[in-house]
């Protein structure tokens, strides 16, 4: 190899496949040399990656498949050999407003069915007293956390375009807008959650696992071109980054899994932070309420490393629910070829998957089927969709 | 600007100084209409109440990613497009990026008009860095330079050195251990710290 790889990371939890496999010698050990160069904006991420001053990037993966499609930007088609974490959102809201929700909410505090419906309540009455429509941080345009957060409010009829805002806000403002009462809530990855219930000025709601048993979140992303050029590169990337999310998911690592984030130039907050969400304990509310589940976030474990072309479908069908494009059968193709189980097989030798990757387990709509985008969009009341 | 209205420019910059070389430099070549945006609460309602024809913001700015939401609100009387969206100038994008700057233009804003603004926001980007290099350069051989003054003196005072002889002491030792004189200098003063 004659230069680095500069491999592009924006400091959160779901980095952590790639964070370890660089730092605890993974990539070494597979004859590469990188160098991580941490970012502040997707934007900067998706751009630098474009152009070519990154080789692979952490990215969110709605960014890798509006890429592909040319949405928002400059179309470049990217390739997602490894998906660097399943879930690993939370959707958190203000003391405020989380009084509010449980003054409304008619049945269990964790069912999302069950809060959305106590929001849609607590937006209508905010309507009749004339007060401002609450407002929602998500992380991006082309986000999950974007998707999650719509997902979810509309399946109670709220109308996340009419009845509330949603505002892009970088992650590291997400804490001082709920704070300063910029926003009302929240939906944003690993740490930030925590930070917030920790601060004492935010409730975590929902881990987005209560939404959707099974969401990509983020891939490692290369280009197209440059993964035809270089396979042996790509191949050595996903095993290092196979033997980190391994290491990572052993609980006897997790403590040195979480002092190697945690490190200043990599995330750069707490390790017992960060432990929170590998280990999916996290504290919930300002009173020390814990909340546990096996679904906070998955870096390895169940297939989680592994593309699913399914995924990419449904994230699809996401982006045209809400506008961003129209529905084609040219654009659905796409979508799902951006995910490359193909290229993460073929570095692990694989014959075919040990594993057939699980349900998305949405809490409302029928089973979502890759051939049949339109049959989930019908099944969904609210939504501006064109084919 | 004598053939058409100088287009609105907005920069979205969190750096006084850099911000000010870029509209100096803007103002130089005739674009009279800049706005300097420092805060980033609220961002978007500043922007739209400017109601600019391009912004630029430098890449170290996190609030880069909400402006790409601008491209997404349907309702926005006017719509911003993302810099050179056609792919037709991809050396432009890369210097921008390279440089640090990135721009939104407005859509309707014809390109020819955008190229020369972009091409001045890079150049001046590059030599702030440059600036800012030097700058930081001069301030670490000022810090070298006290330091290095000190452990003469402690040298002097130690082993009852002349100035120079002490001078040469440390850089002959730094030559020796492959250092820079001034971590020998620390070095020396650090020690000295703990043997009082």
């Amino acid at each position: 190899m004659t230069a680095p790889l500069r491999i592009g990371f924006i400091p959160l939890v779901d980095a952590a496949a790639l964070i370890v496999a660089v730092d605890k010698g993974f990539t070494a050990a597979e004859g590469l040399e990188v160098e991580l160069v941490r970012e502040v904006s997707w934007s900067n991420v998706r751009d630098k990656l474009n152009i070519g001053l990154f080789d692979a990037a952490h990215l969110l993966a709605p960014v890798a498949i509006a890429s592909s499609l040319g949405l928002g930007h400059v179309k470049v088609p990217i390739a997602a050999p490894f998906n660097l974490g399943i879930n690993g959102n939370a959707i958190t809201v203000s003391p405020a407003l989380h009084a509010a929700l449980m003054e409304q909410i008619d049945g269990d505090r964790f069912d999302p069915m069950a809060t959305a419906k106590a929001l849609a309540k607590v937006v209508a009455i905010r309507r009749k007293a004339g007060a401002e429509p609450l407002t929602f941080g998500m992380t991006f345009p082309f986000s999950t956390h974007n998707y999650q957060l719509r997902f979810w409010m509309a399946a109670a009829g709220v109308d996340p375009d009419e009845d509330v805002r949603l505002v892009v806000l970088p992650p590291p403002f997400m804490v001082d807008s709920l704070k300063s009462g910029h926003v009302d809530a929240f939906c944003v990855g690993a740490p930030w959650n925590s930070i917030a219930v920790d601060l004492g000025i935010g409730h975590i709601l929902h881990f987005v696992s209560d939404i959707l048993e099974r969401a990509a979140e983020k891939v490692l992303a290369v280009r197209q071109v440059w993964a035809d050029k270089n396979q042996d590169v790509v191949a050595a990337l996903v095993r290092a980054a196979v033997k980190a999310a391994e290491f990572i998911e052993e609980p006897a690592n997790l403590a040195e899994a979480a002092q190697i984030l945690a490190q200043p130039e990599r995330i750069g907050v707490d390790a017992e932070v960060i432990q929170r969400s590998l280990t999916g304990r996290l504290k919930i509310s300002p009173d020390g309420a814990v909340r546990e589940s096996g679904r906070y976030l998955l870096v390895g474990r169940e297939g989680a490393g592994r593309p699913d072309p399914a995924q990419a479908a449904w994230l699809y069908a996401q982006m045209v629910r809400w506008g961003q494009t129209p529905l084609t059968p040219d654009g659905v193709k796409t979508a799902m070829s951006v995910f490359r189980p193909d290229l993460y097989d073929a570095a692990l030798g694989l014959q075919r998957p040990t594993e057939a990757p699980g349900a998305f387990g949405a809490f409302v709509g029928p089973a979502f089927d890759p051939e049949n985008i339109r049959g989930h969009l019908e099944a969904f009341a609210v939504g501006r969709w064109k084919v | 600007m004598s053939a058409e209205q100088s287009p609105k420019i907005v920069i979205v910059d969190e750096s006084p100084v850099r911000a000010a070389i870029l509209e100096d430099g803007l103002r130089e070549a005739g674009f009279t209409q800049v706005v300097h945006i420092r805060e980033m609460q609220s961002l978007l309602a500043r922007i739209y109440a400017v109601d600019p024809d391009i912004i630029l913001i430098d890449l170290e700015n996190p609030s880069r990613d909400v402006l790409e939401a601008m491209f997404q609100v349907s309702r926005a009387v006017k719509r911003p497009i993302a810099m050179f969206v056609d792919q037709s100038d991809s050396a432009s994008i890369q210097a921008s990026v390279e440089a640090g700057v990135s721009a939104y233009i407005v859509d309707g804003l014809k390109k020819e008009r955008i190229k020369p603004i972009l091409d001045l926001c890079v150049s001046r980007f590059n030599a702030f860095a440059k600036l800012q290099e030097e700058l930081e350069r001069t301030k670490s051989q000022l810090e070298d330079r006290k330091i290095i003054e000190k452990a003469k003196g402690i040298l002097m005072k130690l082993k009852g050195l002349t100035e120079d002889e002490a001078y040469v002491l440390l850089r002959s030792t730094a030559m020796r251990e492959k250092k820079k004189i001034g971590e020998i200098a620390q070095s020396i003063i650090t020690a000295s710290e703990m043997l009082k």
